[in-house]
């Protein structure tokens, strides 16, 4: 099926996320979808999947023109939208999430049997291997992706739009959705790809378009021969001549000292030393260990053994509020969850942790200081909002990843900092500014471990990467040694090298 | 911000309204009248607004107030002096508080659960302590504090007054208010913020157990006797003022002029039907059709 979007225009309070956007895609082809966090990509897709219904403009499918008023009228016409989150049911069966609603009965009870043929027959017909029996709960994350996508499938989607699939996903288990990309595309689905992940764009799209501001700036037929500098021209308005800009600095004694840090989630005991000013990356495929190490150095989990030292002192952390006390400070892996208050604003979420060190003399808190405090960083971090009292779930990725830095800069000694994949989800132009930050800080005497699943990044911003691998640090390497090859030949189980 | 202002002008407007249109309403006796019919639910909301605000739950206040009751009527009655009575009371209320907490926050019971059952033990423990009968008191200076007046409004009301105050205070203006706020909202995220979750569920608890043994003291005063079966279904009033004050029941957001103006729109509702003569059966309807009104006009706003 052809997809066309007309002059399509979305207005939101305050915003127009989409203004006159055409958007064309064919079938048989894989379309790629380009642009910063607030460029339009969701929004255009929401209209797609039923959620949003435009102001003005039309959606032809086949030439005919669609008004959606509902996720399930685009799904009955064979579209389907696999975004971020995931909307399975954990609690089910692979069988029973794949036929929920439309579980076969008989008698007016579910007949098992049925559901799990039909099931199986189709999960062989896709080519994908999965288990019809396991609980979504059991399952990892890329898997239970597949069940979405499968999901799509089953109702048999003509037209199938992946919003950044691949944000949760590790290289393997990319590899593996590709694979199923490539298949849907022979069988002459209608595909729409949005990714950051420019690597990803180039493998896997036939053709992409660019948005920006809610308008498309570009329309590439092709993508071979199409310079990357070019794309990031389209995405941000301006040249990025290096998205990393990093920038050598003079380390400072040994800041932060780990040795045989162990916890229950993370059993075998883990070291790791940092400088001051100096910033380490951390590297390891998606269950590694990474996150776990750093909520033991965090005090986010209880450690069952091991040493820290800061400065040399002895630290014993049970609560994370001793680790921010001592100077140490987590930007967690999930935003939404582990990080954002999000029904506060965002001079809330920027105020809630220094606070506490600000009022300890007197019992109420000092208003006025607060929204001082939370402008100033609103200013220097330039964080988009239209003001300090604005609901911080209203902000891009972008913009609530610096109000969570923001929250950590406002404390005063800021000894260690550790950003668990700070720049996930995010746009190019943003993590260009977080990365600038991260220099900034180190410059001026934090210790900085960045875990990131994104290799280049990594290389690109980090004077040393230490390398997990299944729950042990597998090895580590200077910055002028680091290479994509040396530092994944570390990363990848013995089993995947040979494979 | 904005349904700040639009709750307490819906109300005046519903206020206006009545006086005009229903007989007797608007006159010092029976607005007064209104005001101590709300006292207890009063104080206790502004408890419950932190607990809720927080994400959690409490269904024992209702018997807890009948417990304090009745255990501040039975040590009055042993040892003659309302001090000793009101400290018991207090205390039993602030142990009743302390296990909720304890319970909840550090041995991870879900609240509705772990409150349900700390309801029926401590009515429980009412009915038995009271052997099942009211428990009649004759203090003269115990039984004054309910009737007393100070500037034309009865006592109980001052002291909801200032718990208003008080908690209002404590919810916009201290790091505690704000922190609550923020385990609402979402506790995990709060707790690598460096917030004491665990602490700020137990202080909130026992705030909500001290209220509530406040009011249950109150209303022993008033009726003159400590009654073990006083206060049921009381719970659910309060977390209806609640609600119908905004607070939202999936934690995060609160304020207490909101959680004002539902605690008097449930009394005045009360007061006009009872005004009005509605049989007594109609009024439970007339309840629960204002809750869920006020819920669903909540949610199409937030919509929008």
């Amino acid at each position: 099926m052809s997809l066309r979007f007309e002059r399509v225009s979305k207005r939101f309070p305050g915003v127009l996320a989409l203004d006159g956007v055409d958007f064309e895609a064919q079938p048989g082809q894989v379309h790629g979808l380009l642009g910063e966090n607030g460029a339009g990509k969701s929004t255009l897709l929401k209209i797609l999947g039923g959620q949003f219904r435009p102001d003005e403009g039309r959606l032809l499918i086949d030439g005919q023109e669609q008004r959606f008023g509902s996720a399930r009228d685009a799904i009955r016409h064979g579209v389907a939208v696999i975004h971020q989150e995931l909307h399975s049911v954990p609690s089910l069966s692979v069988t029973e999430n794949l036929l929920l609603g439309r579980l076969p009965r008989r008698f007016g009870f579910v007949d098992h049997r049925a559901a799990r043929r039909i099931v199986t027959e189709r999960l062989a017909d896709m080519g994908v291997q999965l288990d019809p029996d396991a609980r979504l709960s059991s399952l990892s994350i890329a898997e239970r992706q597949m069940v979405e996508i499968c999901k799509a499938l089953m109702q048999d989607a003509r037209v199938i739009a992946f919003d950044e699939p691949t944000s949760s996903l590790s290289h393997r288990e990319s590899e593996a959705l590709f694979a199923l990309v490539h298949r849907l595309r022979s069988q002459g689905r209608t595909l729409i790809y949005i990714s950051h992940r420019l690597d990803e764009l180039y493998a896997l799209c036939d053709a992409c378009t660019v948005l920006r501001d809610g308008k498309r700036i570009a329309v590439h037929p092709t993508m071979a021969d199409l310079p990357r500098d070019r794309l990031i021209r389209d995405m941000v308005g301006r040249s990025l001549q290096d998205i990393y800009g990093y920038r050598p600095r003079p380390l400072g004694g040994e800041r932060l000292h780990v040795s045989d840090l162990a916890g229950a989630r993370l059993p075998a005991g883990a070291s790791l030393s940092v400088r001051s000013g100096e910033v380490l990356g951390l590297f390891g495929l998606v269950g590694a260990g990474r996150s776990e190490l750093m909520r033991l150095v965090c005090g986010a989990d209880r450690a069952s053994q091991g040493e820290m030292r800061l400065d040399g002192q002895p630290l014993r952390l049970t609560q994370p509020r001793q680790a921010i006390q001592a100077g140490i400070a987590l930007c967690p892996e999930d935003r939404k969850e582990q990080g954002l208050i999000a029904p506060g604003s965002v001079a809330e979420n920027i105020n809630i942790s220094c606070r506490r060190r600000d009022l300890r003399a007197r019992l109420f808190l000092r208003h006025r200081r607060e929204a001082e405090r939370a402008d100033a960083f609103i200013q220097r971090l330039r964080i988009k909002t239209p003001h300090r009292r604005q609901e911080v779930r209203s902000l891009s990725g972008g913009n609530q990843q610096k109000v969570i830095l923001a929250r950590w800069l406002a404390e005063a000694p800021l000894k260690v900092l550790v950003l668990d994949e700070p720049t996930r989800g995010i746009d190019v132009g943003a993590k260009n500014e977080i990365y600038q930050l991260i220099f900034e800080v180190a410059a001026a005497g934090t210790a900085v471990i960045v875990v990131s699943s994104e290799l280049p990044e990594l290389l690109g911003i980090a004077d040393r990467i230490l390398v997990m691998r299944e729950g042990r640090i597998a090895g580590e390497l200077p910055r002028d040694q680091a290479s994509e090859q040396a530092v994944l030949a570390l990363a990848l189980p013995d089993s995947d090298l040979k494979a | 911000m904005k349904f700040k202002l639009s709750l307490p002008l819906a109300y005046a407007a519903l206020f206006a309204l009545l006086s005009f249109t229903v007989d007797n309403f608007f006159s010092t006796v029976n607005i007064v009248g209104l005001l101590l019919s709300v006292a207890q639910i009063g104080m206790v909301a502004c408890t419950m607004m932190l607990c809720l605000a927080s994400r959690d739950f409490d269904l024992s206040v209702g018997s807890t107030i009948a417990f304090a009751g009745v255990l501040g009527a039975m040590v009055l009655e042993r040892t003659g002096s309302p001090a000793v009575a009101v400290v018991a009371a207090l205390a039993a209320g602030g142990a009743i508080g302390v296990a909720n907490g304890v319970l909840i926050a550090w041995l991870r019971v879900n609240a509705l659960i772990a409150t349900l059952a700390t309801m029926l033990m401590v009515r429980g423990l009412a009915f038995i302590a009271a052997q099942g009968q009211a428990v009649g008191i004759a203090d003269e200076g115990f039984i004054a504090f309910g009737d007393t007046r100070m500037l034309g409004l009865p006592l109980p009301v001052w002291v909801t007054a200032a718990c208003f105050l008080v908690f209002g205070v404590l919810l916009n203006h201290t790091v505690f208010g704000r922190n609550t706020l923020a385990v609402g909202g979402n506790p995990e995220a709060a707790r690598l913020a460096g917030v004491r979750v665990e602490g700020l569920r137990l202080t909130i608890f026992t705030l909500q157990g001290l209220v509530a043994a406040m009011a249950g003291l109150i209303l022993a005063s008033r009726i003159t006797s400590g009654q073990p079966n006083a206060a049921t279904g009381f719970e659910l009033d309060v977390i209806s003022a609640c609600v119908l004050g905004g607070v939202s029941l999936s934690g995060g957001r609160a304020g207490i002029v909101g959680v004002l103006v539902g605690v008097l729109v449930m009394g005045t509702v009360d007061n006009v039907m009872n005004l009005q003569g509605v049989d007594a059966f109609y009024q439970y309807l007339v309840r629960g059709v204002i809750l869920l009104a006020a819920v669903l006009l909540d949610q199409w706003k937030g919509d929008r």
